[in-house]
């Protein structure tokens, strides 16, 4: 069932790939992929590439897919090991969701942070007071680690 | 005996008397019994009931109907929009008929079955049937696929969101909610970003297999009795028996399985101390009696930063460890050490004004402790001699056999395990009283309290000594008389005593410590 599911989205995300975003599985095994998000123009993360790990559970997807960023990225709900807090991948998942719409997203959420639930305080303290000093900080992070 | 009672928990029985003659019905063999024996004159037997899984089942099911008698909506609907207002029927009666009602369906995550697919039914048609399965069946012509394992299928369900998935899918996503996530009442349709919820008819109807059903079943009466707030789970160790109060008064229960607890705060029945000062109180002996003995016996303070030293070598020249502090003192009189000069090995400085002020403050701090201790030390050595007095149970029947062999009924000798009922329910008063006089600030009720609490003490050592020992020897003819006295006056001052304490309660007359 899982990998039926997880060879029906491969084959609907190379017939219709989302805007910024790409996906596919790391060699043979179908259950752990690698997703690329380009940022978002609008953002202080325009012009990177970010690199995210996926790996699909044995339940998938009934049991939300494990996401995180391998490229080291400046943002508040973000952690320097590349944990995302995104409620769709806790909480919030639904057995109805895919890979296509979670990496848009979180294409989302680079653009818009959620600071008032951080996973790192201190940048939401940034985001929060002082806005550009905050689109410094992510630019530079973008133009040192994802580009 | 009663009556006093009643000054006491007059409250509860004025309020039970008026929801019992609406509430009492069919579910009356749940009805405690477990009374006239050790607690008759600490509970209200009408105010609660134990009820088992079975029984809370049928019981959810009978709020259920008489919520819908009035409101006339389909069962499992009326069961969701309860689960939202935490089974407060009056709560949900007042909100639905005074204000927007597709509001509330939207609040408690549901569909507000006279609206469905834009038709409004009006609310006064009889025909409840036609909309009672709130699951939807697609005609088995049509084959889609489903959104979840993107597989056609004929056999399409879903709630009345319109969202569909096939049966497969249900089942397995029910498997993770319930087994996995230990999930009932609030489980949401799949799709994303729709929180309407699973009603049980429907769930039960997409189930398959027996041990997941009765598995849902249980689920759902766990977040019954979670939500509702005049129902607690019996504490005892496998015991699955449900207590229901009829009024939030409600103090102290008595569980079929015999375990008696107190039903706000699920701790053992502690009269007369209070839920919060008991909770302090355990908080502070879990962390801190053993420590406070260690520290007591084994240590002292230093006189400038107050931590607790433990001397490790002979010398007499102490430093204290704490980097910020250093202070040179002497072990002994506890003042600055420079005085003492270098040639100093023992200490005759008894009278220097700096070392009577640094004992003095040493003292103080020792006596906080000790104080604690005193009282721990009781509370604890009640808490013992009340365990021990269990035994007295299996001494005592071997009594009364004796006894009624010569030529005593069985119901005249049962005076003997009252005594010890009685004498245990002493006991814990006893061991509570101190926990409740730990905290208390002394005035004059306190000290009619400490009074009270002393004759209580002595009474009920007579009562266990005479039950200990001379029960054994003293002639059959004498017993019954000695124990039914000792055990009578024992009653009383413990009924004294709470009494004072209760009444202290509702006149404000306790003011406690800080601590």
């Amino acid at each position: 069932m899982a990998l039926k599911r997880i060879t029906k989205e491969l084959q609907d995300l190379g017939r219709d790939p989302p805007a910024q975003c790409s996906a596919g599985p790391v060699g043979d095994d179908m259950f752990h992929w690698q997703a690329t998000i380009m940022g978002p123009p609008d953002s202080p993360y325009a012009g990177g590439i970010f690199f995210l790990n996926i790996h699909f559970p044995s339940d998938y997807p009934f049991k939300p897919p494990k996401i995180s960023f391998t490229t080291r990225i400046y943002h508040p709900n973000i952690n320097s090991n590349g944990s995302i807090c995104l409620d769709i991948l806790r909480s919030q998942w639904s057995p109805a969701l895919t890979i296509s719409k979670v990496l848009l997203s979180i294409c989302s959420l680079l653009c818009d942070p959620n600071p008032d639930d951080p996973l790192v305080p201190d940048i939401a303290r940034v985001y929060k007071t002082d806005r550009s000093k905050y689109n410094t900080s992510a630019k530079e992070f973008t133009e040192k680690y994802a580009s | 005996m009663e009556s006093d009672e009643e000054g006491i928990y007059d409250v509860e029985s004025d309020a039970s008397i008026n929801y019992n003659s609406s509430d009492d019905g069919i579910y009356s063999e749940g009805e405690n019994t477990a009374h006239g024996e050790a607690n008759d004159f600490m509970d209200e037997p009408t105010s609660y009931k134990c009820l088992t899984s079975d029984q809370i089942f049928n019981y959810m099911m009978k709020v259920v109907d008489e919520v819908n008698a009035i409101l006339q909506l389909p069962p499992h609907i009326t069961c969701i929009l309860l689960n939202h207002f935490k089974w407060d029927k009056e709560k949900l009666m007042e909100r639905y008929y005074e204000g927007d009602q597709d509001k509330i369906f939207e609040e408690a995550q549901t569909i507000n079955p006279f609206r469905l697919k834009g038709k409004v039914v009006s609310s006064n048609t009889n025909n409840i049937t036609s909309f009672s399965m709130q699951s939807t069946k697609r005609p088995l012509t049509t084959q889609e696929v489903c959104d979840i394992c993107y597989l056609p299928s004929q056999h399409m369900n879903g709630l009345q969101c319109g969202h569909f998935f096939c049966i497969d899918c249900w089942n397995e996503y029910l498997r993770i909610k319930i087994i996995d996530e230990g999930q009932g009442q609030k489980i949401a349709c799949p799709a994303n970003d729709c929180n309407i919820l699973t009603d049980y008819e429907t769930i039960l109807s997409l189930l398959r297999g027996s041990d997941i059903k009765t598995k849902y079943h249980q689920r759902l009466t766990d977040g019954f009795v979670m939500s509702h707030h005049l129902m607690k789970w019996c504490p005892s160790p496998g015991c699955s028996v449900v207590v229901k109060v009829t009024t939030a008064g409600t103090r102290n229960v008595t569980c079929i399985c015999g375990h008696a607890f107190c039903f706000h705060c699920l701790q053992p029945i502690h009269e007369p101390v209070r839920c919060p000062l008991l909770k302090k109180w355990l908080r502070k002996c879990n962390d801190d009696s053993e420590t406070a003995h260690w520290i007591s016996a084994n240590t002292k303070e230093c006189p400038k930063c107050r931590a607790t030293i433990e001397k490790n070598g002979g010398c007499n020249h102490m430093i204290c460890q704490n980097k910020s502090c250093k202070f040179d003192f002497c072990w002994i009189c506890l003042s600055a050490w420079s005085p003492h000069g270098s040639s100093w090995y023992n200490c005759n400085r008894y009278d220097a004004n700096d070392s009577v002020a640094a004992r003095t403050a040493q003292e103080k701090s020792r006596a906080a402790l000790n104080r604690y201790l005193f009282y721990c030390d009781r509370y604890m050595n009640h808490r013992q001699s009340l365990e021990l007095e269990h035994k007295l149970y299996s001494k005592i029947k071997f009594k009364m056999e004796e006894m009624q062999q010569h030529n005593m009924s069985w119901i005249e000798v049962q005076f003997l395990k009252k005594a010890v009922d009685i004498l245990c329910k002493c006991r814990n008063t006893l061991k509570y009283t101190y926990v409740f006089a730990f905290y208390l600030r002394s005035n004059n009720q306190a000290t009619i309290f400490e009074a009270n609490q002393k004759d209580l003490e002595m009474a009920t050592e007579r009562l266990s000594e005479y039950l200990e020992r001379d029960v054994t020897t003293d002639e059959l003819s004498n017993i019954k008389q000695k124990v039914q006295d000792k055990a009578k006056y024992c009653e009383g001052r413990c009924e004294a005593l709470l009494r004072h304490v209760y009444e202290g309660y509702d006149m404000d007359l306790w003011e406690y410590l800080d601590e």
